[in-house]
Order: structure tokens, then C-alpha cells, then sequence
């Protein structure tokens, strides 16, 4: 009897020490789900309403006359030669303002028929269009520009970090005097944040303060450096602000890449009689490819993120120029009262993000897998 | 016993407490964004006033942004239906608020107090939803002014210019002279505040009305607008290299030391002449922007009210909606705060000098048409097609786009927001 229940006392404790860590986990799970995942999904929905200054969970709807809602109106006895007037407000986009709707018809096929035919004409043309937002958003000038930044700026971001980052970090590891003092100096730009490096490079950058003042004092009056203001080229002064801060991280991912590297196989590769630069190119670098992967996607979160960075360095100015997804997404959604388009950009984001992310891992992680 | 007496004692005084407030006097909460020295001054007038009627002021002061970060607690509040008492938003966003079906009905107060006398009509239609108040209007800013530096003027051998002709002229002898003509701030708003100046002044206040009160697609794309555009870009060349993304205030402090010679600003520019401790008239000028002398372009302003399910809160909202628009707190809200009162007949002791000048232009234009909402400062369109509008002028402006494809594009785009 008492070895029994001894022996059911334990097995309470087991199941307990083995649910402990689910236990534990729990709370976080629940908060990841909702917190990130039920939020996405919110997201989701707002960009298909119409929603303006707050959320409103209706299916974006209103009057639009389209092919089929003409074809229901002649089946029900709206005659050929209406049909035919109306024909011109298929390029109108959808309305859920009766009175707006209803003015736009006016004009077209007169005030007499409109009149006659009102009830039909609206009960025909109402529909539902989830996308909605989706081609507002792609007809928007603004949006194709921030999505053309962002692809410079994600690309240039990304590639000079890394090429910048591998190369210091090579030099670094060549066993060079006081190399901790130098490794110290590149990363200390990291301990900023990014709202800190947007104001210096603002006033190196700016043509009455910075660069191009310095050097026209220095004697050569004809130089102009004035990338800031010019709006073709601001979203690259964004990109030398970015890469300036986040290179001597990646500098510091690769240093320690290239120390875990076994020096035995170097050695090796030195008997063999392989040069420095063949020895990095054939063994070196190809063992440092988790050290890439890891560098490729926070440097690609930290580019679609980015918007504290822009916001003080240019505003997104000259005019919009160098404006980003995350910025757009902001001044739509909390600024204008336009909160369906801002989720409906939020969600390109995602996205963009998934587009990029997704290969990039299933590649990586299938080749470790059967590695 | 004694406990028991203790308890019996506490109730009844906690029941009184309850019904103490609850007769005399409730509680408003009230959100805005008037944080900074001489606004926070201006607003505790309301509180003292309020406080004086037996209502207790729950102060729910927000800063940042302009009021972006205001609004955003604002939604949040009203989402969990939850709102405060009364919170700061204006211009045609009061609809908006409106169609949320969350505004109380002000409409009692305002005949027993006489509004619609008090109030020029285009500020009053701007405090109504579908006929009936539910926002108080609190000052007004004129827009339309220009801030000038006479002593470049002279130094330059310009005039001061009344029309956009001789701004060029004048602009040319300036710029010769090696002073920049215009102290511009790049960003997007005060770009459209000279863009809506210039409007004004090319078109008169009705094409103002139909192109960017009314957004009428035909008023923006025609040649009146391609020639506010044109004039625009003519004004970039006298400007300077670092105009993009400058504060406003820092392109006044170029006109107060002499750097450049004038500045197209709203009348809280006063504000930074008067810290510098510069005198209107000697040390600086300010005058109607080129075109525009007979006309006014208003920025108001206002509190919209939330309705209210308590008896206490509802005297409470009521009362504050009286007393901001009694003279006492107009008087000393608009003095400290630097505006001019939104009521007419007011007395003009306690006021400086372009203060009553805009006052008289104010009750001048209201009777004369050329009292027009400001587009710039969110009193003419909802926030979607004034966006529109800011994106494609400062696009504009910042780029070599011609005239004539802004001004379509600007139909389009305003279309597009609708």
C-alpha cells in the first residue's frame, strides 16, 4: 500500500516536471499567437474594408457600374441607348456614397432618367470588392516610388554591409597589433540609434553645413555635394547612413565566423602551397555561408522596417522622394485617415518580407537537413 | 458598536461625496496637445474658469507630432468607447468624427448663447455636423502673412511687394544684393501653405473655394492653377540649397538675423520675432502675403464633444462649451497663445498690433467673402484629399515635373482620395 501510492505520489511529479516547460511556455505562446499572428491577421481584414479614421470590419462595397451590373440592368428593362451612356463610368472606381454615385449617373444620362431608372441602376451596381484598396494602392504614384526605394535601398544596404563587413573583418583577423581597440571603433556605431545617425548624417550632409561647405571653404568653390536636397539621389544618402551604422555588426558577425573556422584545414590548404586570397576564396568564405545567412535576414528586416532613420534624415523629402514602404504606411494610416489603404500597404510589406525570407530559409534549412 | 457606527458614518459620507459631484458640478477630461509654455498658460485659464463653476478638469495633455500622437490615443480611446469629455480636432476631421455617431449635441447651449451671431458663418458650418454644433471653436490664425526683414529691403534697394510681379522684381535685387530673397522651409505643409497663399492670390477667394474647399477636379486642373504653379517654382531660384526639410521656425530666425529677406508664414511666426526681442513695424514687417490684402485664410482651432451618460459630465461639457467662447477666456487664451479671438465684437484692449490688424481684416473679410478655410492647416478638405493635394505639390515643387502635368496630376490624385 504505501509502496503504491509512493509510487502514484511520483507519477503526479513526473507529469508535472514534464509539463513544467509547456507551463512555462504557455503564456509567450499565447502571447506570440496573439500579439503577432492575430494581429497580421487584423491587418489583414482592415485592408480589405474600407475603413478611414478608425477600423470598420464591413467588406469594402458601393456602387460601381461594371460589365455585369450593365447586363442585369438590360435584363430588367433599362433600354440600349442608357446602357450605352452609362458605358462611360466603368473607369469610375467604387463609391459607397450614394449621393456621389448618383451625381456622377446624373451627368451622364440626364437628370429625366436617372430619375426613372434609379432603383434599378442601384440595386444593380452595388458590389463588393475586397481588393479594393489593393489597386488604389497600385495606382498611387507615392507607392510606386517607396516600393522603387526600398528596392534600392535594400539592395545597396544589404550588399554594401556585407561586402564592407567581410572585408574589414578579413583584415581584422590578419593578427594585427591593438586589433581590439580597431574592432571596438567599427562596431561603436551600433550602439547608436538609428534616430541619432539620421541627425549626424543630416548635418554632414546638408550643402550649408556639411561636406560641400567644408570643401568650398577649403578653396575648390565649384563643388557641389548635395545629394540631400536633390530628389533623385536623397534615398542614397539613406543608404550611407544605414550602412555606416550597421556595418561594423556585420563586421562583428564575420569576425567571429572567421574565428570558429578550424585553423587545421588552413593549415593544410598552406602545405598544400594554396595562396591567401585562394585559401579565402575556396575554404574560408564558403564555411562562413551561416554566418551569411544570419547577416542577410536582420540586415533585411532592419531595410523593410526602417523608417526612424529616413524620418530624420530627409522626411521622406524632397517631396516624397525618398519615401519608404514604413513610412508611407504611417502617414496613410494615423496621419490621413486613410487606415484600409495604410493596412493595405502594411500587408505588401509582409509580403515583401515573406517573398524574400521564405526561399532564402527553405533553401538554407533543406541543405542542412540531408547535409 | 463603535465599528459599526464608524462604518455607517463612512457610507453616508461616501453617498454624499457621490451626490455632492454629481449635483454640482462633473468632471471633463479633456485632450489636446497645447503643451508648450505660453499654450499650457492659455489653457489653465479654461481649467481655473471651469473650476470656478464647481467642475473638476481632468487634464489629458498629449504632446508630440503636431497632434498625430493625440489622435492616435484619441481613436484608441474611442474604439474601446471610451472618449474623453472633449478633445482638440478642427476642420472638416469634426465630420469624420461625426459620422462615427459619437458627437454630443451642442445645439441648446449654442442659442441660449447666441453662436450663430457670434460666429462668422463659414467658422460656424465648419462646428456643425448636419445642421447641429458639436464643436466649440477656440481662436483663429490667419495664414496669409508675410514676415519681411526691412533692412535687407534697403540694403538690397527693394520695396516691399504687394503682387507677385513686383516680388520678382524685388526678389532679383535681393538675391543680387547676396541675400536670400525667401527664408523657405522644405516640408510638405509649408510648402502648401505658400502653394494655398498663392491660390488665393492668382484666383481670388472663389476659385480658392472651388479648388480646394470643394476639390473640384475641373478648378485644379485649370490654367488659373497651372499658373500657381508656375509662380511656384518661379520662387524656388530664390530660395537657398538648404531649404529642404528646415523647420519653420528656423526659416524665421533667417529673417530675424538678416540672412534672408522675408518668409511666408501664419501668424504664430510672431512668436519667434517677439522672443528675439524684435519690434513690429521697426525690427520687422509684417504684412497680407503679395495678392492676397483683402482676404483672410483662417485656421481655427476647436473642441469637439463627446457624448456623455453621466448628468454630472454632461453640465460639465456644457459649461466648458459656454465659457470658451465667453470674451474672458477668448481675451486672455488668444493673447497669450499669440491668435486672435473667434468671436466678433470683441474688445481689442488687451491686443498688439498685427493682432488687431487681423481682427479687423477677420470681421472685414467675413462681411466682404474673402474669409477662406486653410487648406495647408486642415480646415478645407478631409485629410485623405488635402494628403493628395500636399503629395502633389510638393512632388512638384521638388522635382522638374512641368506645370501643366501637376495640375492634371493634382485632379487625379485628388480624385483618386475622394
Amino acid at each position: 500500500m504505501a509502496d503504491l501510492s509512493k509510487a502514484r505520489h511520483k507519477g503526479f511529479f513526473d507529469y508535472l516536471e514534464d509539463a513544467i516547460p509547456k507551463l512555462v511556455l504557455a503564456p509567450t505562446f499565447l502571447a506570440a499567437l496573439i500579439f503577432i499572428y492575430g494581429f497580421i491577421l487584423w491587418t489583414a481584414w482592415i485592408s480589405i474594408t474600407q475603413s478611414r479614421l478608425l477600423p470598420n470590419y464591413k467588406i469594402a462595397s458601393g456602387y460601381k457600374i461594371t460589365k455585369k451590373a450593365l447586363e442585369n440592368m438590360g435584363h430588367n428593362g433599362v433600354p440600349e441607348t442608357v446602357l450605352k451612356e452609362l458605358q462611360a463610368l466603368e473607369k469610375r472606381e467604387l463609391t459607397n456614397k450614394k449621393s456621389r454615385f448618383l451625381q456622377n449617373v446624373k451627368k451622364q444620362i440626364g437628370l429625366e432618367q436617372t430619375h426613372k431608372y434609379k432603383e434599378l441602376i442601384l440595386k444593380h451596381s452595388y458590389t463588393r470588392d475586397p481588393l479594393f484598396q489593393y489597386k488604389k494602392l497600385f495606382n498611387s504614384d507615392r507607392w510606386l516610388v517607396a516600393l522603387k526605394n526600398l528596392l534600392i535601398f535594400a539592395s545597396l544596404f544589404i550588399g554594401l554591409c556585407i561586402a564592407l563587413g567581410l572585408l574589414l573583418a578579413i583584415f581584422l583577423d590578419q593578427r594585427i597589433r591593438s586589433e581590439g581597440a580597431l574592432r571596438t571603433i567599427y562596431l561603436y556605431p551600433m550602439a547608436l540609434s538609428f534616430i541619432v545617425t539620421g541627425a549626424v548624417w543630416k548635418w554632414i550632409l546638408n550643402p550649408n553645413l556639411g561636406v560641400e561647405q567644408l570643401v568650398r571653404n577649403m578653396g575648390f568653390a565649384g563643388f557641389t555635394f548635395d545629394w540631400l536636397v536633390n530628389s533623385k539621389m536623397a534615398i542614397y544618402t539613406v543608404v550611407i547612413a544605414a550602412v555606416w551604422q550597421s556595418t561594423g555588426f556585420v563586421l562583428a558577425l564575420f569576425l567571429a565566423g572567421l574565428r570558429g573556422i578550424d585553423d587545421a584545414i588552413i593549415k593544410a590548404a598552406q602545405v598544400d602551397g594554396a595562396s591567401l586570397p585562394r585559401i579565402y576564396r575556396r575554404i574560408i568564405i564558403p564555411g562562413l555561408r551561416p554566418v551569411f545567412l544570419s547577416a542577410v535576414i536582420i540586415l533585411s528586416h532592419i531595410a523593410i522596417k526602417s523608417f526612424d532613420l529616413v524620418m530624420v534624415l530627409t522626411r521622406g523629402g524632397p517631396g516624397y522622394s525618398s519615401d519608404l514602404p514604413a513610412t508611407f504606411m504611417y502617414a496613410f494610416a494615423f496621419n490621413r485617415g486613410r487606415l484600409g489603404f495604410g493596412a493595405s500597404s502594411a500587408m505588401m510589406m509582409f509580403f515583401v518580407v515573406m517573398a524574400i525570407i521564405i526561399p532564402y530559409l527553405y533553401s538554407e534549412l533543406r541543405k542542412t537537413r540531408y547535409a | 458598536m463603535g465599528l459599526k457606527l464608524f462604518r455607517c458614518c463612512l457610507m453616508v459620507m461616501v453617498a454624499l461625496c457621490i451626490f455632492s459631484t454629481s449635483a454640482f458640478g462633473g468632471e471633463v477630461e479633456v485632450l489636446h496637445w497645447w503643451t508648450s509654455g505660453g499654450e499650457a498658460k492659455s489653457v489653465a485659464v479654461l481649467k481655473e474658469l471651469l473650476e470656478k463653476e464647481g467642475h473638476i478638469w481632468k487634464d489629458f495633455a498629449v504632446a508630440g507630432g503636431g497632434g498625430d500622437a493625440a489622435m492616435t490615443v484619441l481613436k484608441s480611446r474611442a474604439v474601446a468607447g471610451n472618449p474623453p469629455t472633449a478633445a482638440q480636432v478642427k476642420g472638416p476631421q469634426i465630420q469624420l468624427w461625426g459620422d462615427e455617431g459619437l458627437l454630443a449635441n451642442l445645439d441648446d447651449v449654442a442659442r441660449a448663447e447666441k453662436w450663430d451671431e457670434l460666429l462668422p458663418k463659414v467658422v460656424a458650418d465648419i462646428m456643425k455636423y448636419e445642421g447641429s454644433y458639436v464643436a466649440v471653436p477656440v481662436n483663429v490664425h490667419r495664414i496669409n502673412w508675410m514676415w519681411a526683414n526691412p533692412e535687407v529691403f534697403r540694403k538690397a534697394g527693394a520695396q516691399l511687394p504687394t503682387t507677385w510681379e513686383q516680388f520678382e522684381v524685388a526678389a532679383k535685387k535681393i538675391k543680387k544684393a547676396g541675400f536670400i530673397p525667401v527664408a523657405w522651409g522644405g516640408q510638405p505643409w509649408q510648402e502648401a501653405t505658400v502653394f494655398e497663399i498663392i491660390v488665393a492670390a492668382v484666383g481670388g477667394p472663389d476659385f480658392y473655394r472651388r479648388a480646394l474647399v470643394d476639390a473640384d477636379a475641373k478648378a485644379l486642373s485649370s490654367p488659373t492653377m497651372v499658373k500657381v504653379l508656375e509662380i511656384m517654382k518661379m520662387i524656388k531660384q530664390y530660395t537657398d540649397k538648404g531649404a529642404p526639410g528646415r523647420d519653420w521656425n528656423l526659416a524665421t530666425a533667417m529673417v530675424i538675423q538678416g540672412k534672408a529677406a522675408m518668409q511666408f508664414m501664419g501668424d504664430w511666426a510672431k512668436g519667434e520675432f517677439t522672443a528675439a526681442g524684435k519690434s513690429p513695424g521697426a525690427d520687422y514687417i509684417a504684412m497680407p502675403a503679395p495678392g492676397t490684402s483683402n482676404q483672410f485664410l483662417f485656421n481655427v482651432d476647436s473642441f469637439i464633444m463627446f457624448k456623455q451618460k453621466d448628468p454630472g459630465a454632461k453640465e460639465a461639457q456644457k459649461a466648458m462649451a459656454r465659457l470658451i467662447l465667453q470674451p474672458e477666456f477668448q481675451k486672455v487664451f488668444n493673447v497669450n497663445k499669440g491668435s486672435i479671438p473667434v468671436r466678433l465684437g470683441m474688445p481689442r484692449a488687451p491686443f498688439d498690433d498685427p493682432a488687431l490688424r487681423a481682427m479687423s481684416e477677420f470681421i472685414a473679410s467675413a462681411t466682404g467673402g474673402g474669409l477662406v478655410p486653410s487648406m495647408a492647416h486642415e480646415m478645407a478638405v478631409f485629410p485623405a484629399i488635402r494628403g493628395a493635394i500636399l503629395d502633389v505639390v510638393t512632388n512638384f515643387y521638388n522635382s522638374d515635373m512641368s506645370a501643366k502635368k501637376a495640375a492634371a496630376e493634382l485632379a487625379r490624385e485628388v480624385e483618386a482620395a475622394m
